[in-house]
């Protein structure tokens, strides 16, 4: 069978937001992030039938789940979703054989094989790690034979010490399934890892979508970009020299960017595009941000500088060369290239 | 102060013990050896109330644990109001119990004119003694089923039904086991409380010997005339009692054993 798409068309009011996203899944991994109440979990409850909007309309092909207006809505059992919970939701009173065979297909025990779970076969749940956790629920929701898979939070209830290890693996196995997958997250990190596609939601509205790479180089917002980890300064921005943008900054200074912009913008700019220097710096188009080192955070083989607002990743081994110490002071210097402007919100553009 | 205060709690906590202890022991001494009181009436009164609290047992449990089910998932417009119309008979004394089923099933009652009709009799009757262990025991036994359907997560239904299974697949196969400790923890205390049933039987039931004379009326019955039988039907009726509480208090830790969300940390540490 053809893998089919899925046309998301939703309006649910909630408790403080409305929900209103508009979607379409082809196979392959979208990731919809978005802070804790910005309505991601509902958006995958509605595809799955669990939640019913007041509007919209979900299909898969040309097989509808739901439509308001044609007043269709397919319980759960019905559709054809595979769904990872939160916190897998994995029945305690069955063994994971019988968890991953409820949904009554008899390759259950190939499913396991295929997980590396097989051994787990007569194991409880309540005895299983997080990571054996999550297997044992996407062979439960592959075992349905889905058309769509959906994934809530998959990593949220992991450890920190195996989710690198997890994340790793359940990539792979997204990707070889060539299904349809919309996962939610609210960590940018994973997403990216697991996605090709992402969709920020923020209270119920979809902000940006694209890929991680536009996400992190060009964010449209300022909330994109601190959610893809980057540095956010705020300025007024006014023309500058050599058709460059300068921006003066609120916590004082001043930089260029090569984006347009006019009047109060966002100042946005990845922790890897900043390095550091102790001494005056010598170099022509690059923005430098005088400050002191306030925090110096090792991370293995990168070590992450604060300088004054500025985070900056750099190896440890060009920390350790240069002496990088709390309190002592140093520039953060990046290229007019790296430097992206966002407008701010509330901020009234000029026309 | 505060050892003078733990001193005298103390010494409440053992008077209201013995005080509530003495009588359950007082009975099993004084329970006549041997087997020369198992008489007639011991044996009819042990009969019908067997007889009797199996049909009750099995009308409460099918009635009462699909409706506690639905009420315990179901969020809808006037749940709290039903939750406490479930509770109502607790609270009644049984004696109005008795005169309440009396007037409502009775001859002359509510309904009487409509079971004429079918031609049943139900007053003093072993049905009547089913109705009224049904109206004392269903709702402990409701009260405590929605709590232990409302304690599944409702995540691991939800999860049951993108698996393909309809409403009642997932009340089968997962609500229901899931649930199962804390209902037969409810079952038992309603099933105890039905067995001691008392006084709305003996005004809705009368006292008959082995037609509705269960052993507690049997007990009335019997203690002015022959307190050895008396005492050994209470005897009967304390360990029976005693067996039920225990049930019911050990079934729910064994479910809680097995149940994924108390265990995240356990797993994490074996892993």
């Amino acid at each position: 069978m053809d893998p089919a798409a899925l046309d998301v068309d939703l309006d649910l009011p909630r408790r403080h937001i409305r929900l209103s996203v508009r979607l379409r899944l082809a196979p392959g991994t979208l990731a919809v992030v978005g802070p804790s109440g910005s309505g991601k979990s509902s958006l995958l409850r509605a595809v799955a039938g669990l939640e019913r909007p007041a509007g919209g309309r979900i299909a898969l092909g040309d097989e509808v789940w739901f439509d308001a207006r044609a007043r269709v809505d397919l319980p759960p059992e019905r559709r054809g979703v595979g769904m990872v919970f939160q916190d897998y939701a994995l029945f305690p009173h069955m063994s994971v054989l019988e968890n991953v065979a409820f949904a009554g297909r008899r390759d259950a025990p190939g499913l396991l094989e295929r997980l590396g779970i097989a051994h787990l076969a007569g194991a409880r749940p309540a005895g299983l790690s997080g990571g054996e956790r999550q297997r044992v629920a996407i062979a439960r929701a592959l075992a349905r034979r889905p058309r769509v898979l959906l994934l809530d939070e998959p990593m949220a209830a992991l450890d920190a010490h195996t989710r690198a290890g997890v994340r790793e693996e359940l990539g792979r196995l997204l990707a070889g399934l060539g299904l349809p997958a919309l996962l939610v997250s609210h960590d940018f990190d994973d997403a990216a890892a697991l996605a090709g596609r992402v969709l920020v939601l923020v209270d119920g509205r979809v902000v940006q979508e694209g890929s991680p790479g536009d996400l992190v180089s060009r964010p449209a917002d300022p909330f994109v970009a601190s959610l893809t980890g980057a540095n956010l300064l705020r300025g007024v921005a006014r023309p500058g020299p050599d058709g460059l943008t300068l921006v003066a900054l609120e916590a004082g200074g001043e930089v260029l960017s090569t984006d347009p912009g006019q009047g109060p913008v966002g100042v946005v700019v990845q922790p890897s595009e900043v390095t550091l220097a102790r001494g005056p710096v010598d170099d022509s188009a690059v923005n430098r941000l005088p400050g002191p080192v306030l925090a110096v955070q090792r991370l293995g083989n990168r070590t992450r500088v604060t300088v004054g607002p500025v985070r900056a990743d750099i190896t440890s081994r060009s920390a350790d060369q240069m002496g990088i110490r709390e309190g002592e002071p140093a520039v953060a210097v990046f290229k007019a290239t790296a430097t992206r402007l966002v407008p701010l919100p509330g901020a009234t553009r000029p026309a | 102060m505060r050892h003078l205060f733990s001193a005298v709690a103390a010494a409440c906590l053992a008077a209201l013990l013995a005080f509530l202890l003495l009588p359950v022991a007082a009975v099993l001494i004084r329970v006549p050896p041997g087997s020369a009181w198992w008489g007639e009436v011991a044996l009819d009164a042990l009969r019908v109330t067997l007889l009797t609290s199996l049909v009750a047992n099995l009308v409460f449990l099918l009635l009462g644990t699909p409706a506690a089910y639905l009420v315990a998932t179901r969020r809808f417009r006037g749940r709290a109001l039903v939750v406490t119309l479930l509770e109502v008979p607790l609270v009644l004394p049984p004696a109005v119990a008795g005169i309440g089923l009396l007037v409502a099933f009775g001859r002359a009652g509510i309904l009487g004119g409509e079971l004429s009709a079918l031609g049943l009799e139900i007053p003093f009757t072993r049905l009547a003694v089913v109705l009224a262990v049904v109206f004392v025991a269903a709702p402990l036994y409701v009260r405590q089923a929605v709590a232990a359907f409302e304690a599944v997560d409702a995540e691991v239904l939800a999860a049951a039904r993108t698996l393909g299974a309809g409403p009642f697949r997932v009340f089968r196969r997962v609500a229901l086991p899931m649930a199962a400790g804390g209902l037969a923890a409810g079952w038992a205390l309603a099933f105890a409380r039905g067995i001691g049933e008392f006084g709305a039987t003996i005004i809705f039931a009368g006292s008959l010997q082995g037609v509705t004379q269960t052993l507690p009326l049997a007990i009335y019955a019997q203690f002015e005339q022959d307190l050895d039988t008396a005492l050994a039907i209470g005897g009967l009726l304390i360990a029976f009692s005693l067996l039920l509480l225990f049930t019911a208090k050990m079934v729910p830790g064994w479910t809680r054993l097995r149940s994924t969300s108390t265990s995240t940390s356990r797993a994490g540490t074996s892993a």
